[in-house]
């Protein structure tokens, strides 16, 4: 470095820990080098995050949060904006992507065991990032005031509605109206481009301070600083940067040509990332057909639909979410990754995946008797795989877990 | 990721083949064939724009993407007294409309991408006589519609041929099998389904003007992100010799 950047550099260092930042969280961040592809994805959800954020920006430059504007100022930015297709289609895909990341990001943590002890606190926070993402999500959807953003945003907040009591009350105070109006256009404006945003860069930031204070796991699920050399380094562990930095870069490049790929030849994703009857102005007088919310609501939407009473539906709803919270204090079991656990919790890890699919699946879809029955049927693996994991997890686990990453694991 | 992502595209042809109940005809849509869509356009503005608006599509545009001369789209195309730089509305009032249709007729600017390429094509070729209907004609595919059939003079007049097919609880009813040309248009059937296809094609372009344009770039920024991917890959390398 040269003498005049050095010189800079130290007049900052003596004002703002630049350096010091930069050497915690990068440069002498120790982070386990085995580290496999299902790493990528927090790398990842931050990219996603970035790409909402800019994206969102410029939409919002040309976006009219008025219910008679709304509609054809979405259509201004398809045709008449310079790029206004590219940067609308960047930030709905981007929308999609997100859970696609965040799904798999939390699906390596449940596999690794990523979130147990001394981990809780980053799973606890990933998981309020997850619950503000999907408060972020649902928001935005109503604002092109398509059909499904109307009549969708319609259903969401009639279910507040079910709660005793104040439920009516509750509901009329989140849309600001009797029914999804121009008020309700309004207010998920703002909240979907200021207050949740906000929200999530803090969390995002707790996330990361809160990982970098206990330290990575990793596919083996050893706690590389029980072994340091005398400098007080783990001996498995490389620095973050450069090493993962530059292998990032790799996972963002495969990331960027399928999420190109999406952009500039599947923007619609066959109406599950641009539902075909979003293309419909909102009429509050006319109910479509079948009403079905984005991809990444539907397990829980199915579960909704699973139980016949409409509050207890709300409940069980909410309540497929608040397990994922506990689920740190659910796994009894000793070992971490699923390399080493027995094999009880690996067959409920995949019947797991088969039930969480299998509710996206048939929450996309009209009832019918037979998808009710499998909706009922995965409802009830959902919640068993967490209910019952405190008597299943620790059944049959290795006795031998190494001490070390050995080469090539 | 790609194991995801094949799943979902196997979800999704399921999904597609279970959504339609009825069989719908495929259009061939060919943004690239300029010919195609200019006849569409003059289709469209004969036939569709009396009733219906494509308010979001701007004269001007088509102009440009469909390699009209201005000059040439104030004179052939253009029926409303509107400037080139508007946007392709109608002169019907919406009270109007719907004491005259009973509803009012939509815009048709999105139409191709909430009904689909295929479903309009199917549409447009299955009206058939139905004089219980206030102007004489119903859809195969849209039951009861309330428009007539504007282009019964190009195509002429269609009877709906029925066959009879058994329930599983072994009622019997009656479904249209085919329909057949009863009075003949203007057009053989063959130049009937190349029309409706141009005009088909020209409502694709009209959904995403930008669709071209999207289509031609995409290939570059997949080649550029592949080379960038390539070269990552080999700093990856270069940087991890010393690991393990």
């Amino acid at each position: 470095m040269s003498g005049m950047l050095k010189n800079a550099l130290g007049w900052v260092d003596d004002r703002f820990p630049l350096s010091k930042v930069w050497n915690e969280h990068l440069a002498e961040y120790y982070a386990p080098k085995n580290f496999n592809w299902m790493y990528y994805f927090g790398s990842l959800a931050m990219l996603v995050l970035v790409n909402q954020i800019i994206t969102g920006i410029f939409l919002t430059i040309h976006y009219k949060p008025d219910a008679k504007l709304a509609f054809d100022s979405v259509e201004y930015i398809m045709r008449d904006v310079e790029w206004g297709w590219l940067i609308r289609y960047m930030h709905s895909t981007g929308a999609s992507a997100f859970f696609i990341v965040v799904y798999l990001h939390m699906f390596r943590g449940l596999i690794y065991g990523s979130f147990k002890k001394p981990r809780e606190l980053v799973w606890v926070f990933g998981m309020i990032i997850y619950v503000a993402l999907m408060a972020e999500a649902f928001m935005g959807y109503l604002l092109p005031w398509g059909q499904m953003s109307y009549w969708g945003a319609q259903v969401i907040v009639s279910l507040f509605g079910a709660i005793p009591y104040v439920g009516e009350d509750l509901a009329l105070w989140l849309r600001g109206d009797y029914v999804i109006s121009d008020a309700t256009l309004n207010r998920f404006f703002a909240f979907h481009v200021i207050a949740i945003p906000l929200v999530l860069v803090i969390l995002v930031f707790m996330h990361i301070v809160a990982l970098h204070a206990v330290g990575s796991n990793n596919p083996e699920g050893i706690e590389i600083k029980k072994h340091k050399n005398d400098k007080g380094i783990p001996l498995d562990g490389i620095p973050f940067h450069p090493y993962y930095s530059v292998k990032d870069l790799v996972g963002v490049a495969v990331f960027l040509f399928i999420f190109a790929l999406i952009i500039f030849y599947m923007p619609e994703m066959g109406g599950y990332f641009l539902e075909h009857a979003n293309f419909v102005p909102a009429n509050p007088l006319k109910t479509p057909e079948h009403i079905a919310p984005v991809w990444y609501f539907t397990p829980f939407y199915a579960v909704l639909r699973a139980v016949p009473d409409k509050f207890l539906g709300v409940v069980a709803m909410a309540g497929a979410i608040i397990v994922l919270f506990l689920l740190p204090w659910l796994d009894r079991g000793v070992n971490k990754s699923i390399r080493y656990r027995g094999p009880v919790f690996k067959a409920a890890i995949v019947a797991f995946v088969i039930s969480f699919v299998g509710l996206g699946y048939f929450g996309m879809q009209p009832v019918t008797a037979v998808g009710t029955f499998f909706s009922r049927f995965f409802s009830i693996v959902y919640f068993a795989f967490f209910l019952l994991m405190p008597f299943y997890s620790n059944i049959g686990q290795d006795k031998y877990v190494p001490e070390r990453v050995e080469e090539g694991k | 990721m790609k194991k995801l992502m094949g799943i979902l595209l196997l979800l999704l042809s399921s999904q597609a083949f279970a959504s339609s109940g009825h069989a719908l005809q495929s259009a061939t849509i060919d943004l690239g064939n300029e010919a195609s869509l200019q006849r569409g356009a003059k289709y469209f503005v004969n036939y569709c724009l009396s009733c219906h608006s494509a308010k979001q599509l701007r004269y001007s545009r088509m102009a440009k993407d469909l390699s009209i001369t201005p000059e040439l789209v104030e004179l052939n195309l253009m029926f409303t007294g509107d400037k080139i730089f508007d946007g392709m509305n109608i002169s019907m009032r919406p009270e109007d409309a719907e004491k005259w249709f009973g509803v009012n007729p939509p815009d048709l600017s999105l139409i191709a991408r909430s009904r689909g390429a295929d479903w309009l094509y199917t549409y447009l070729k299955g009206f058939y006589i139905d004089n219980s209907r206030p102007f004489g004609v119903n859809n195969t595919l849209f039951p009861e519609v309330g428009m007539p059939h504007v282009l019964a003079d190009l195509q002429g007049l269609q009877k709906a041929v029925y066959k009879e097919i058994e329930n599983e609880d072994g009622s019997i009813r009656t479904v249209i099998s085919k329909l057949e040309i009863v009075e003949p248009g203007r057009m053989t059937e063959k130049e009937y389904d190349d029309a409706m296809n141009d005009l088909v094609n020209f409502m694709v372009y009209m959904g995403e003007p930008a669709k071209m344009e999207r289509q031609d770039r995409g290939w570059k920024v997949l080649l550029f992100i592949l080379l960038m991917g390539i070269v990552f890959y080999y700093l990856k390398k270069e940087y991890w010799k010393d690991i393990h």
